[in-house]
């Protein structure tokens, strides 16, 4: 059998020696490519707008990205159901608005349910199949993807449906570039809900508790740690965040229907793969990088038009994966026999 | 010889049970059984790749759409012979999966599967692109249609075909390396099995199969090649239908073929399950109960209830 | 003195390997106790079993408790620190969260438990921020030891900490334990290749072999007897 095992071995691996050798020519990049998207905002209207509204769509690529490698990181599966459960937590908003709660009482609500969600199908489902094997938990997930999918078109039809808009339809206009409030709004959310799982993670004991558990299950346990407890844990904060892609996503596109995630899931997929398939900043900071390339890309790029935006996502992942496994900011796995 | 014996018997039976079919089932019947025919030929691809390399692919359902607008569009522009379309199909995603399968050498498990879906995802967007010569939204149709019994027959016979093919081919040297490979990647480099080579011939073929199962589909679809046909569901329900199947054998791949290409028709009279969503969560349903009950799939079951009976 | 941890009978399998067949030994509270023999007698896998890292039947009972049914997490909440052979620190964490997984049974502040821990490790409170990983493996197998002093355990299972080890690291490290023991009375159960440090320490030993207890006895009677000087003291 064949072993992932995420290293390098400790004593390589001095911190000074390990941001040397990877993160200058990353970030010298990722400061290259931001300053170049200022100066095309200062020259060109269209240029700011696409790019406000790329980063504000990367943002929602980004939460969902964080939400597969929360799970991956801790479990090695990646859920192919995550973008269909935020789909379904958008869902359960809509409902709840319709019941009479106002948005964001709506959205509070939704973020619970998710997390209730995400746990019960990590306990229920996964967990006793990942046992025997991970590949059989990731066709787990594609089969809860069918399940979900199937669900929601049961319970709420196909047909469009609309929810209040979250920000208002105020627009903004910056030195003579107009933004509609949305795309700050979305920006901030997702932003804000990532900055509180980071800081969960960073600083609590719960959080030290499920890093410790995605790094070292085993050892973590000795020390006291309910490892199952943290794992389950997990996927309902990936559902969480999942659900606020969702919610985020859905008034970018001005209304809800059953495949509102799944040219999502790739875009995440991809921003994911490129940030480093186990690393949440990276999955983050790629979702940007894919949300704004991409708008900017069909907007500038004749031979790529919008219908090409999937296809363009899949060339990035799977050029990620040949050129460079490991993503922009992941560390090397190391195959054992 | 008489290991064999047993296993020709039930291959025998199979032949001789299909053949009479036509004579038997209504029209509306044999479609149907041609449907199981042509997931029977993709499900038996994709057990290929995936249970002699363990490698796992969620994308197979962009080969059958490849393999579908090649006789679609041969058949539409060029007046081709189907049968030598289908011929076509198998050459050309033969060849599509070697180089596609060509990232594959770099990627294994959770990455593949990403991959794969992402690749089932992007080529379905491709006729929208090039509608011009793909037919958009609106597809492409062959140049003339088929009857049901033409279609069950061809579908039986590329099942036949492709069936002896894939024994050919496993039970010699080919099949002792992917073994080997799914057994152990490291293991197999070490004791000289060309590892890249191996890989991508499993990805080759098995997109070489999903191909000729997506021509078959799209004769069975009244010769419409459409994107909205070859979604990402139908990648899903190959998945389904490999789960359904375990691996390895005959019996298997005929009740995975069976659950996917049965199901909608079998339900549609079933109140709630009837709608095509509700037979999406049946689909889901059963890829889960399927995990988590019977990892082995139909096959695990067989081999149970063999040792059963001996006991 | 009353008994702290008793297994009776215990055995322990990893998949079709027996590793343990049938160990039984007592250790009293307040006691170092040494557990002795060769490579694959089952030393480790003894400690294993009373942590709940290896499937086991028998019975183990820990301060009146069974624990042959609990897990290694119920089993560490209920005072029993495992510092397991190849240390087990999270190298991709800091020092100071490594301290704080220490502690993580113990609710409330862990401050007097830290300062008591820097007092005997100084060097770590200057290196709290650093990655564990960048330490240098004895100063990650010391990181180890006041992470389980965090834990703050009536028992402390120690697996082979002199294993890589400078002999002046080695040293310091069992005075160290020694001196907890006889300041708070912390019971210590040792799995040590260095027979005649882990004696120095102890007052009693197990000498397993194959699997089972081959011999047992004060350290005294232990060092005095030939099979285990030949064997393991080396004189």
């Amino acid at each position: 059998m064949a072993a992932l095992e995420s290293s390098p071995r400790p004593s390589l691996r001095r911190r000074g020696a390990a941001l040397g050798g990877v993160v200058p020519p990353v970030s010298l990049l990722l400061v290259a490519g931001a300053a170049g998207l200022l100066v095309g905002c200062l020259r060109s209207e269209v240029f700011a707008q696409l790019t406000v509204q790329g980063l504000a769509l990367g943002a929602v690529y980004g939460s969902l990205a964080l939400a597969l490698v929360l799970v991956y990181r801790a479990t090695r599966v990646v859920n192919f159901a995550q973008g269909e459960l935020a789909m379904a937590t958008t869902y359960v908003a809509w409902q709840l608005i319709q019941w009479g709660l106002s948005y964001w009482e709506a959205f509070f609500a939704t973020l619970a349910i998710a997390f209730v969600l995400g746990t019960v199908l990590e306990v229920a489902l996964v967990r006793p199949v990942q046992q025997r094997s991970v590949i059989g938990a990731v066709i787990v997930t594609v089969g809860l993807f069918i399940l979900i999918d199937g669900v929601v078109n049961w319970v709420w039809g196909g047909e469009f449906k609309y929810m209040p808009s979250p920000f208002g339809t105020k627009i903004y206009h910056v030195g003579g570039v107009s933004i509609a409030r949305l795309y700050p709004g979305m920006l901030a959310v997702v932003l804000v809900s990532v900055v509180l799982v980071w800081a969960l993670f960073r600083f609590t004991k719960l959080g030290l508790g499920m890093r410790a558990a995605a790094f070292r299950p085993a050892e973590s346990a000795l020390v006291g740690v309910r490892v199952d407890w943290m794992l389950a844990i997990g996927w309902g904060l990936a559902a969480v965040l999942g659900a606020v892609a969702g919610l985020m996503a859905e008034p970018s596109q001005f209304f809800l229907e059953p495949t509102l995630m799944q040219p999502i899931l790739v875009y995440a997929f991809a921003a994911a793969v490129l940030g480093g398939l186990d690393s949440p900043a990276g999955a983050v900071v790629g979702g940007l990088v894919i949300g704004v390339s991409l708008n900017l890309v069909v907007q500038y790029v004749p031979a790529i038009s919008s219908e090409l935006q999937a296809p363009f996502a899949f060339a990035v992942l799977v050029g990620v994966l040949l050129l460079k496994p490991t993503g922009l900011f992941g560390r090397r796995e190391v195959r054992r026999v | 010889m008489r290991r064999l014996l047993p296993a020709i018997a039930s291959l025998l039976a199979v032949a001789g049970l299909l053949s009479a079919l036509p004579f038997v089932l209504s029209a509306y019947n044999v479609s149907l059984a041609a449907r199981v025919g042509i997931f029977f030929v993709a499900i038996l691809g994709l057990n290929i790749l995936t249970g002699y390399t363990g490698q796992i692919s969620i994308g197979h359902g962009a080969f059958m759409a490849i393999g579908g607008y090649t006789t679609a569009v041969m058949s539409q522009d060029h007046h081709t012979n189907l049968v030598v379309t289908m011929l076509m199909a198998f050459a050309i995603c033969f060849v599509l999966g070697l180089i596609l399968g060509l990232p594959a050498l770099r990627l294994s498990g959770v990455y593949l599967a990403l991959a794969t879906f992402a690749l089932a995802v992007s080529v379905p967007q491709l006729p929208l692109k090039w509608s011009k010569f793909l037919g958009g939204r609106d597809g492409v149709q062959t140049s003339r249609t088929v009857s049901h019994v033409w279609l069950y027959g061809a579908a039986w016979a590329a099942s036949a075909i492709l069936f002896v093919l894939a024994w050919l081919i496993l039970r010699g040297r080919v099949g002792r390396a992917f073994r080997a490979v799914r057994d152990s990647e490291i293991a197999a480099v070490a004791s000289g099995i060309e590892l890249p080579v191996y890989k991508t011939l499993a990805f080759g073929i098995s997109a070489a199969y999903a191909g000729v199962a997506g021509s078959l589909l799209v004769l069975a679809t009244n010769g419409f090649a459409e994107p909205s046909e070859f979604g990402i569901v139908l990648s899903l329900q190959l998945l389904v239908g490999a789960a359904v199947a375990g691996l390895g054998s005959l019996w298997g791949i005929l009740a995975g073929a069976a659950f996917v290409g049965l199901l909608p028709a079998v339900s549609s009279g079933v109140p709630v399950i009837g709608s095509s969503h509700g037979r999406d969560v049946v689909f889901g349903a059963a890829v889960v109960l399927v995990m988590l009950l019977l990892p082995d799939g139909f096959a695990g079951l067989l081999k149970r209830l063999r040792r059963l009976a001996r006991a | 003195m009353s008994t702290l941890l008793e297994l009776q009978d215990v055995e322990a399998r990893y998949g079709p390997v027996h590793a343990l067949h049938g160990v039984s030994l007592a250790v009293e509270e307040g006691a170092i106790v040494a557990v002795l023999g060769p490579n694959g007698a089952g030393k480790t896998t003894t400690l294993r079993a009373i942590s709940g890292t290896v499937r086991r039947s028998g019975r183990i009972r820990f301060a009146g408790r069974p624990l042959h049914r609990l897990g290694p997490d119920a089993v560490a909440r209920l005072g029993v620190a495992h510092v397991p052979e190849g240390r087990g620190t999270f190298s991709e964490l800091t020092v100071w969260e490594n301290l704080r997984l220490g502690g993580y049974t113990r609710r409330g502040s862990i401050q007097p438990e830290l300062e008591r821990v820097f007092s005997y490790f100084p060097w770590l409170s200057e290196r709290r921020r650093q990655d564990a990983g960048t330490l240098s493996g004895g100063e990650q197998q010391m990181l180890a030891l006041a992470r389980a002093f965090v834990h703050r355990p009536r028992l402390l299972l120690l697996d082979e900490p002199s294993l890589g080890l400078a002999p002046v690291l080695v040293a310091e490290l069992f005075r160290i334990v020694r001196e907890l023991n006889e300041d708070e009375g912390l019971t210590v159960l040792v799995v040590e290749q260095n027979a005649h440090l882990a004696l120095q320490a102890a007052g009693a030993g197990y000498v397993l072999e194959a699997g089972r207890v081959a011999l047992s006895g004060t350290s005294t009677e232990l060092r005095a007897d030939d099979s285990v000087r030949r064997s393991y003291l080396g004189y």
